[in-house]
């Protein structure tokens, strides 16, 4: 096919020769590569792709809670087209253990077995040439329950009397993390003792594409074919090889275009196993695309915390220690690869931030419930743990009577400490934590915004100002990881690169780019390397068959772990390069460099067309002793310190709250952020306004209720509401560029830290504007109407004071 | 979320409209579809499952609008948009601009219909509390022949109308505002675009002797103060008139809803008079 497109891409030597790649390498916003693709709707997502004989799958989902299934009802007719757990013969369990002393497994059927343990778990699977047609026949399945009490509330669910979820456990506990360092009894004299409860509510991450796949059973290689928009494919191929019982080269998972994951997409899927299965069974492809209504119902599955904390401080408000109980709600099941644990864990060891804390002790339960199974959200614990520490600050700065950012800045570690070890191990790398939270105190105009406050606001409502920093480990390596013993441990990340016949690159990774630029910003890597033009670069990800493996995108580790991977396999591939060029150049090894895609000699130069063409088309030219291993290879990379990188930022907001009404308008948001050096600012500004939305719906919008049986309340986006673009603030984003001394480039993982903080600054923020009624809000969302239920309960306990001060004066005044 | 089945039909006329949501071929479970933008996502969500919908959006008596001295008859299928955008005149000094403009979001509003909107009879929806506070009346068609009558009668409950089997709206006279005429509108939204959690409407037409008031989003029909002149002057009257209507129930909603109220009557004071407004201003909500 040649089409425009194609045109404008065709290569010709006098195109490539002069462009000038300089100041398109690293450090540069250059408009970002799979945007004319993407906007022009030539993108090709798992909805766009239709095979020949496909059918399409609708799952009947459970619509209980938690119950014991007597019987599934299919109708004869459906013979062949509907299908049950019995009918998987072979296909084992989803299994995601961790090596964690005490940790209780828990095995996801694919379908369910004997026992329904959320609403919205796949109990059959249905066929049909179309998914409209797939829903009407699954209609006529009807499925007896036993049901049995449902385990709504976590912090119910963990107590011995519970109903058990998993009938083989002692309770309804996965594991229970915990540390204590320094802790002692002398604490309980500290001039500050501050104890709060903090409470956020269950997410759905609700991606712009839903999930889906297509199971291709290829006959002629044998194969089995999955598309499916995932993070991991690599992962995913080793999760499916386990669950089918086949061996890995027997799979290929390739992710197209994907619309947006932010975790959802980060993980071996029930669904895919069945359409897998069922493409084996039938010898048909097999579709299955999440609707909006499955996501927000069996995906409602992250970001569900519990805190009760005290802190304790001097006079001043400088913290002394920390002690809290958490409770994460991690659903019914624990998944693959990331465990039902790793939230609860990250609690434990986050939950100190970016604080120097003299002495910790918490204790964190990993909570089996009848909810849908917790997965990794962008921020993963952290913005939990962020939300918890940021508005304990603000409680302990209001009982020294100083401002919160006041308090902040004392207690942050200082740059004259870094590289510094946290009290829970976490080794920061580099920074100035402090210098960002008064970079964002200026910008918001502290001083300005205090005076607007202490004025009041013509139309009644009341202004406030709230802060929030953290610390954003990004990257972690194999000595983070390989002590959680899930099924997945990140080490040494592979690049792909070949010089193709006409001189330009290709870049072959096996992480899977669905929003993070990677395209753009990892050519830019090759850019900066080899001075090739990042227009002249592809970037081939997300197909197992093509790209080396990689344990894929998560947890801000692109830029560290893949850019690495890249500067590695562009270096080894420029030394190859160089050793042809300076061949044809007559010129000695040492005499010769890479410069803007050419080999430049002491007496001219050679461009990559004509090593590449001297390579593969006329190896004649080439000495007998050239190296037969050619201008084809994968290089590796692993950061030499592989703990993580640690970006950070400071947010900072103003808020103005009607206590009436309760509604809340962002007025003015700033955030300051250090992400080491920056690939490409756009796209990391870009990741920043993306995470800070989604971290105002947590603080603002977000919350998918239950009520006691354990169903839903919100199926559409009419009750379970996302932020949309009115509800973006203008957000100024200001940049600190501390190089991590761990990475190629100096660059740090940044993509979750938009949603990290939000939901801190904002909460401080609203409290701050309705702290002289008395008022602190600790359960996010805060909807309008916790907001009116606070002011009245405030009103109400003032005026219980009141009254109690009148009687105890006797009524003398 | 795909419809179970259902037949689908375009008539030509009124009459053949009325017709084919009677046929008995459809059970009596026939249903018209103008803009659908409440009825796609129930039929989705298969809440809702007609044996057949009557698409009555391009009849052409409901995309007719007969402008009159006493006020403008619209047709049922007139979409928000065309009232956002001027497309269709407006009886008043610039509310119906304002009020469509702040319905749901442009995609929304580029199908869906006023008449849709009074069928569906949402509580929290912006038209049955705006046009029951412009005194507007409810055109009818059905097999026993037409008929008409105001929004407050139409709407029974929420969720509920006067409408017969068989039976479609086909226009809402609105009439005639003074030039002078204020319209306070306040609603409580959790983000914009969607339904409100509380809602008011004040019509002050002093030159006519209009004063109305309603409440809307009140999870049942809405509340209209035919008389408003006295709360408008006084509004300490709020409490009691929403207690007297049993929504004294809920602090929390009690207070949003007094507030919002409050707000609305405040607004009149605060409207600039329409002639100073600049047509691209008409369309934007103060």
């Amino acid at each position: 096919m040649v089409g425009p497109h194609m045109d404008e891409h065709r290569v010709d030597e006098q195109k490539l020769d002069p462009q000038p790649a300089k100041g398109r390498g690293v450090g540069a916003s250059i408009p970002r590569k799979e945007d004319a693709r993407l906007l022009e709707g030539r993108g090709r997502f798992i909805g766009d792709m239709r095979f020949p004989g496909q059918l399409e799958a609708a799952f009947v989902r459970s619509t209980l809670a938690h119950a014991r299934i007597r019987a599934i009802h299919i109708p004869a007719h459906l013979k062949g087209r509907a299908f049950t757990h019995d009918d998987m013969v072979g296909v084992k369990d989803i299994l995601a253990k961790t090596g964690l002393p005490g940790f209780r497994v828990s095995a996801q059927p694919s379908l369910a077995h004997l026992k329904v343990r959320f609403v919205g778990e796949p109990v059959a699977m249905v066929l049909a040439e179309t998914r409209a047609e797939a829903e009407d026949l699954a209609e006529e399945i009807t499925v007896d329950y036993e049901e049995l009490p449902a385990n709504v509330d976590m912090l119910r669910a963990v107590k011995p009397d519970a109903a058990r979820i998993h009938e083989d456990w002692p309770d309804n506990v996965f594991l229970v993390s915990q540390t204590e360092r320094e802790f002692d009894g002398r604490l309980a004299g500290a001039p500050i003792k501050v104890t709060r409860e903090v409470r956020t509510s269950r997410q759905c991450m609700a991606p712009l594409e839903g999930k889906g796949c297509i199971a291709v059973h290829e006959r002629h290689t044998e194969q089995l074919h999955l598309w499916t928009s995932t993070q991991m494919p690599h992962i995913v191929r080793s999760g499916l090889a386990e669950c089918l019982g086949l061996e890995e080269r027997r799979i290929r998972v390739v992710a197209p275009d994907v619309g947006g994951g932010f975790g959802w997409k980060g993980l071996l899927q029930p669904e895919e196993v069945c359409c897998a299965w069922a493409a084996l069974t039938l010898d048909r492809p097999i579709k299955w695309l999440e609707d909006r209504r499955e996501h927000l119902i069996a995906a409602a599955n992250c970001r569900e915390h519990h805190y009760i904390m005290t802190a304790y401080a001097q006079a001043d408000g400088t913290l002394l220690g920390f002690e809290a109980l958490a409770h994460v709600d991690a659903g019914a099941y624990s998944v693959y690869p990331f465990s039902a644990c790793l939230e609860g864990a990250q609690v434990v060891s986050n939950l100190p931030g970016p604080y120097n804390l003299p002495a910790y002790r918490c204790r964190a339960y990993s909570a089996c419930t009848n909810k849908p199974p917790i997965v990794p959200y962008r921020g993963v614990a952290r913005t939990g743990v962020c939300t918890a520490m940021e508005l304990m600050i603000d409680a302990v700065a209001r009982a020294a009577g100083r401002e919160p950012y006041e308090v902040r800045l004392a207690n942050l570690v200082r740059p004259d400490e870094m590289p510094f070890t946290s009290i829970t191990g976490k080794a920061f790398d580099m920074g100035d934590y402090p210098e960002s939270l008064r970079r964002a105190h200026a910008m918001i105009d502290h001083a300005g915004v205090r005076m607007r406050q202490a004025r009041g606001e013509p139309d009644g409502r009341r202004i406030g100002i709230g802060y929030a920093t953290y610390c954003e480990q990004g990257a972690h390596g194999t000595s983070v990881y390989h002590g959680w013993g899930i099924p997945m441990v990140p080490g040494f990340e592979q690049c792909g690169a070949r010089l193709t016949p006409d001189g330009t690159l290709e870049l072959r990774l096996g992480n899977q780019s669905h929003g993070q630029s990677m395209e753009t910003t990892l050519a830019q890597i090759a850019c900066e390397v080899l001075g090739i033009d990042p227009d002249h670069v592809n970037v081939v990800h997300g197909d197992t068959a093509m790209t080396p493996y990689s344990t894929g995108t998560w947890g801000s580790r692109s830029a560290v772990m893949a850019g690495g991977a890249v500067a590695s396999a562009c270096e080894t591939l420029g030394e190859r390069i160089t050793r042809i060029g300076a061949h044809l150049l007559q010129a000695p090894l040492d005499a010769v460099r890479i410069e803007e895609a050419r080999v430049v000699g002491p007496a001219g130069s050679v461009s990559f067309w004509e090593v590449a063409h001297t390579f593969y088309r006329a190896p004649q030219n080439l000495p007998q002793d050239a190296d037969p291993a050619g201008l084809d290879l994968v290089a590796g990379y692993r950061p030499v310190v592989d703990t993580g990188t640690f970006s950070y930022a400071s947010h900072a907001c103003v808020v103005a709250v009607e206590p009436e009404t309760g509604e809340v308008e962002i007025l003015d948001y700033v955030i300051v952020e250090d992400g080491g050096v920056l690939l490409n600012p756009m796209v990391v500004d870009g990741q920043i306004y993306g995470g800070t939305a989604q971290g105002i719906g947590t603080a603002l919008y977000e919350e998918m209720a239950y009520d006691e049986h354990g169903q839903p309340l919100a199926s559409t986006f009419a009750d379970y509401l996302l932020p949309g673009a009115n509800e973006m603030p203008p957000v100024r984003i200001a940049h600190m560029e501390t190089p991590s001394p761990n990475t190629r480039f100096g660059q740090k993982g940044i993509g979750e830290g938009g949603a990290i903080a939000p939901p801190a600054a904002i909460g401080n923020a609203i409290n701050d504007a309705l702290a002289d009624l008395g008022v602190e809000l600790t359960v996010s969302p805060m909807t309008p109407r916790r907001v009116r239920e606070a002011v009245a309960a405030a009103r109400a306990k003032g005026a219980a004071l009141a009254t109690g001060t009148a009687r105890a004066t006797g009524g003398v005044s | 979320m795909k419809p179970a089945r259902f037949d689908y039909a375009r008539p030509v006329d009124l009459a053949a409209a009325t017709a084919a949501l009677m046929d008995a071929g459809a059970n009596g479970a026939a249903k018209p579809i103008a803009g659908g933008q409440s009825l796609g996502p129930m039929l989705n969500l298969r809440l809702a499952r007609p044996s057949r919908l009557v698409d009555v959006a391009r009849l052409p008596d409901l995309r007719r609008v007969e402008e009159g001295a006493g006020g403008v008859l619209f047709g049922a299928a007139i979409t928000h948009a065309e009232f956002e955008d001027g497309a269709v005149p407006d009886p008043t000094p610039g509310f119906l601009p304002r009020i469509a403009h702040g319905i749901a979001y442009r995609a929304v509003r580029n199908r869906g219909t006023i008449g849709g909107s009074l069928a569906h009879a949402d509580p929290a929806a912006d038209w049955p509390t705006t046009l029951a506070a412009l005194g507007a009346r409810v055109h009818l068609a059905g097999p026993a022949g037409r008929r008409e009558m105001p929004v407050e009668a139409f709407i029974l409950g929420a969720f509920e109308t006067a409408l017969a089997p068989g039976e479609i709206i086909t226009g809402v006279f609105i009439p005639r505002c003074a030039a002078g005429a204020r319209f306070g509108y306040r609603k409580s939204c959790r983000k914009l675009g969607e339904f409100a959690e509380a809602m008011c409407a004040v019509l002050s037409d002093r030159a006519r002797g209009v004063h109305r008031l309603v409440v809307g989003a009140t999870e049942a029909r809405p509340l209209v103060v035919t008389e408003a002149a006295g709360l408008i002057a006084d509004p300490a009257g709020i409490d009691d008139l929403l207690c007297r209507a049993g929504l004294g129930g809920d602090p929390a909603t009690f207070r949003l809803r007094r507030a919002v109220i409050g707000d609305a009557i405040a607004a009149l004071a605060r409207e600039t008079t329409p002639e100073s407004l600049t047509p691209s201003m008409k369309s934007v909500a103060p």
